[in-house]
């Protein structure tokens, strides 16, 4: 798999609609703080944050944005706040304390494999590196018995895929209609749009 | 996206948030701490606020307490995602088993309305074998309640909520048409229409709980989508905007942002109200009746938490069946890409049904029925499902991600089985009003493998009948039942077909929790009818002088 991004939808913008009525103003007023509102680092040591941009650059490359839709700063900024999910796995610990073994694990790991710090590696490796986390082919005591698979796909690349398709460049670069209150949608039916969603996707022109 | 502990109770002084304005009120009636009302009620989701509507309406004194808060949907709700996460019970429970479930989001609500204010609006009736499941179907248990009893609260129900169905519906006991007309089906509907007529079932309309014309102040449906994350309009009928109004209206009062931590009882072994924390200070609202409302976790956690010498091993528990039979619905599904755009976000996310499985006996090998819908996931509940089957990340999850409107898929609502192992406890760890954390207990067994694995095949071939490509199927749950069952004998149920508490006379049940089996369709018209069928003889008895 390359780095390289095809757009369907190149240049379809969901803010474009801002001030029409797809958008009422407590979603404007939600955008407006993602948008504007990206936080300081608060919760992560300096280390336990170049591991976890490093490992944000691999879930979500993106490559193709000069501006990068900003992770990182979200993840800290709900652990700077203590949010949970609801769920605790008795096999995880707490939320916090499972982010700060998760991603010290997964620096040890590049240590002992490479004796490079994670942010250091090749994208090849580091790839290589968080499939066999995915997979749940690393352990060792760094883990802290810590299911490793489990802590890849149910806390992190779950939070960092939410804070990503949360974003409204990622919206629009899957052709999402964006917020609809309170105008909604008319036409319902396969490969009907209405004038403001996004036009056909290029693939099929 | 604010939190809890940051946010005021809003339903006090004589007022209560108008759910369909930005920023107005209604009258509410407040009663005091020390003021024995008729009827305490622990939460305000699909049991508890039906209930608090149809016997406040009885006129009943009623107030009605519930954990989160009281939103107005116009100008609380976003077209965001991780915005709404607000709508759910975030404090952490413990979960664990051979396949322990996901709460949170996944079946737990934090609101007046509760899961109602988040639920996917799927109005459907049990199958009325079902309520004999034992007895006709050989597996499970009995309910203690009729079929055709149940008919006419689902028909009260059904009218509350101005539910939109299909003229005819093809399965089931003929019925009376549904109060409003069926939605336009979107093409994810489509794809379900197709996929069926290629296996040779039938497939309907799907009966919703959105309105497709006005009803009282909320709007006729938009098709904005984003229905599961909470209705920024109100045509989406939760207890939030139907039967809390109804309460308010006819003099009950509702508290928001209270947690109720224990049912007391006195010397007589009778409940004498509940401690409840609010606003910072713990309270306690004196009652001649507690009814526990707070779904198929927090109502056993609450009773298990109630103990006391007289109830060592918690409330209404003389049976030992508080918490235990917990149920979930497997919710497999099937997804497919499609040449054509789909672009399945916009309107109610399931538009269409098939109930095959559910009435249909031969040629199964396991007990129990599914019902499976067409899908209308947004995008980080998609992508997160795409992530987490096909164990993706990086530009190969944005490429995948780049065919979301080209998507389109086949999720059950099946039945699991009612297991004695699969429960609800308290775990020695507190939260932080100190009350013990609920301990989730879950395991499928062989039956429910063996129904999930069915309903994978039969999905398979359907959508690719439909024509779907590139076919990849998710594994998950959905929704609670069972931990407080209903039954017949006090040594088989927690409480009796009233739901009243066989230990604790002047204690109730109205919730999901009173399930004794899971049927295969989503739960929340059959708790509502519960509710009114449980109002309907609190009625009948209080005129008798035995309540």
């Amino acid at each position: 798999m390359t780095d390289r991004f095809d757009p369907p939808y190149p240049g379809y913008d969901i803010l474009a609609k801002w001030d029409s009525v797809s958008f009422d103003d407590t979603t404007r007023r939600v955008y407006a703080d993602r948008l504007k509102d990206v936080p300081e680092r608060a919760f992560f040591s300096e280390t336990e944050w170049r591991t976890l941009n490093a490992v944000c650059d691999r879930l979500i490359p993106q490559p193709d944005r000069p501006d990068p839709i900003p992770i990182a700063p979200w993840i800290d900024r709900a652990l700077a706040e203590n949010r949970t999910n609801g769920t605790r796995y008795t096999t995880m610990p707490q939320m916090r304390e499972a982010w700060r073994t998760g991603l010290a694990a997964i620096e040890a790991e590049a240590q002992e494999r490479h004796e490079t710090a994670f942010s250091d590696l090749t994208a090849e490796r580091q790839d290589a590196l968080l499939r066999d986390v995915s997979n749940g082919d690393a352990e060792g005591p760094h883990w802290n018995g810590m299911p490793p698979h489990r802590f890849f796909r149910s806390v992190m690349l779950n939070e960092v895929v939410r804070i990503y398709y949360a974003h409204p460049a990622a919206l629009s670069e899957i052709g999402f209609g964006g917020p609809a209150a309170p105008r909604g949608y008319v036409r319902l039916g396969a490969d009907r749009m209405d004038p403001w969603e996004a036009p056909s996707d290029r693939r099929r022109r | 996206m604010p939190l809890i502990e940051d946010l005021e109770p809003r339903a006090r002084d004589g007022r209560a948030p108008d759910v369909f304005s930005h920023g107005d009120w209604v009258p509410m009636r407040c009663y005091g701490d020390a003021e024995e009302v008729d009827f305490v009620i622990v939460g305000t989701g699909a049991g508890g606020g039906t209930l608090a509507g149809k016997l406040a309406e009885a006129g009943f004194s009623v107030v009605a307490m519930d954990a989160g808060p009281f939103w107005r949907p116009l100008e609380d709700f976003a077209s965001d995602e991780r915005h709404q996460d607000k709508l759910y019970w975030l404090e952490d429970r413990l979960s664990e088993g051979d396949d322990p479930i996901a709460l949170g989001s996944n079946n737990s609500g934090c609101a007046v309305g509760g899961s109602t204010v988040h639920y996917q609006m799927v109005a459907l009736r049990f199958r009325p074998e079902w309520f004999r499941s034992r007895s006709l179907l050989g597996y499970g248990h009995d309910w203690p309640v009729d079929w055709r009893r149940m008919w006419q609260c689902y028909d009260e129900v059904e009218e509350a909520l101005k539910i939109a169905g299909p003229v005819r519906y093809p399965w089931g006991p003929k019925r009376g048409r549904y109060p409003y007309r069926e939605h336009e089906l979107n093409a994810s509907a489509h794809v379900l229409a197709r996929a069926c007529e290629a296996m040779g079932v039938d497939w309907a309309a799907c009966p919703n709980a959105t309105v497709s014309a006005p009803h009282g102040k909320s709007p006729p449906c938009v098709y904005r989508g984003f229905c599961k994350i909470g209705c920024a309009t109100n045509a989406k009928q939760s207890t939030l905007n139907t039967f809390v109004p109804r309460a308010l209206a006819a003099g009950a009062e509702i508290r928001d942002l209270a947690t109720v931590t224990r049912i007391e009882t006195g010397r007589d072994g009778r409940a004498a109200g509940v401690l409840y924390h609010r606003d910072g200070e713990w309270r306690r609202q004196k009652a001649r009746n507690v009814v526990v409302a707070g779904y198929s976790i927090e109502t056993p956690r609450l009773l298990l938490n109630s103990a006391s010498p007289a109830h060592p091993g918690g409330l209404a528990n003389s049976s030992g069946l508080v918490g235990k039979n917990l149920m979930v619905h497997a919710n497999h599904a099937v997804w497919g890409r499609f040449e054509e755009e789909i672009r399945w976000y916009k309107g109610p996310p399931s538009l269409a049904v098939c109930e095959h499985w559910n009435y249909a006996d031969d040629h199964k090998d396991f007990f129990g029925g599914y019902a499976f819908m067409s899908q209308g996931p947004l995008p980080a509940d998609f992508a997160t499902t795409v992530a987490d089957a096909e164990g993706i990340f990086g530009m190969e999850l944005r490429q995948r991600m780049a065919d979301y409107n080209h998507m389109a898929g086949l999720k059950i609502v099946g039945e699991t089985m009612p297991q004695e192992r699969n429960r609800v406890e308290l775990a020695d760890e507190t939260d932080p009003l100190g009350v013990p954390r609920a301990r989730v207990t879950y395991s499928m067994c062989d039956n429910d493998r063996a129904l999930s694995d069915h309903s994978v095949r039969f999905m398979r071939e359907a959508m690719a009948g439909a024509g779907g490509q590139q076919l990849f199927t998710s594994e998950g749950t959905a929704h609670l039942m069972g931990g407080c069952r209903m039954g017949f004998t006090p040594e088989d149920s927690v409480v009796d077909g009233d739901g009243r508490s066989w230990d604790v006379p002047n204690l109730w049940v109205c919730d999901g929790s009173l399930f004794p089996t899971g049927g295969g369709v989503n739960p929340s018209m059959t708790i509502m009818a519960l509710a009114v069928h449980i109002a309907d003889r609190i009625k009948t008895l209080a005129a008798r002088g035995e309540v």
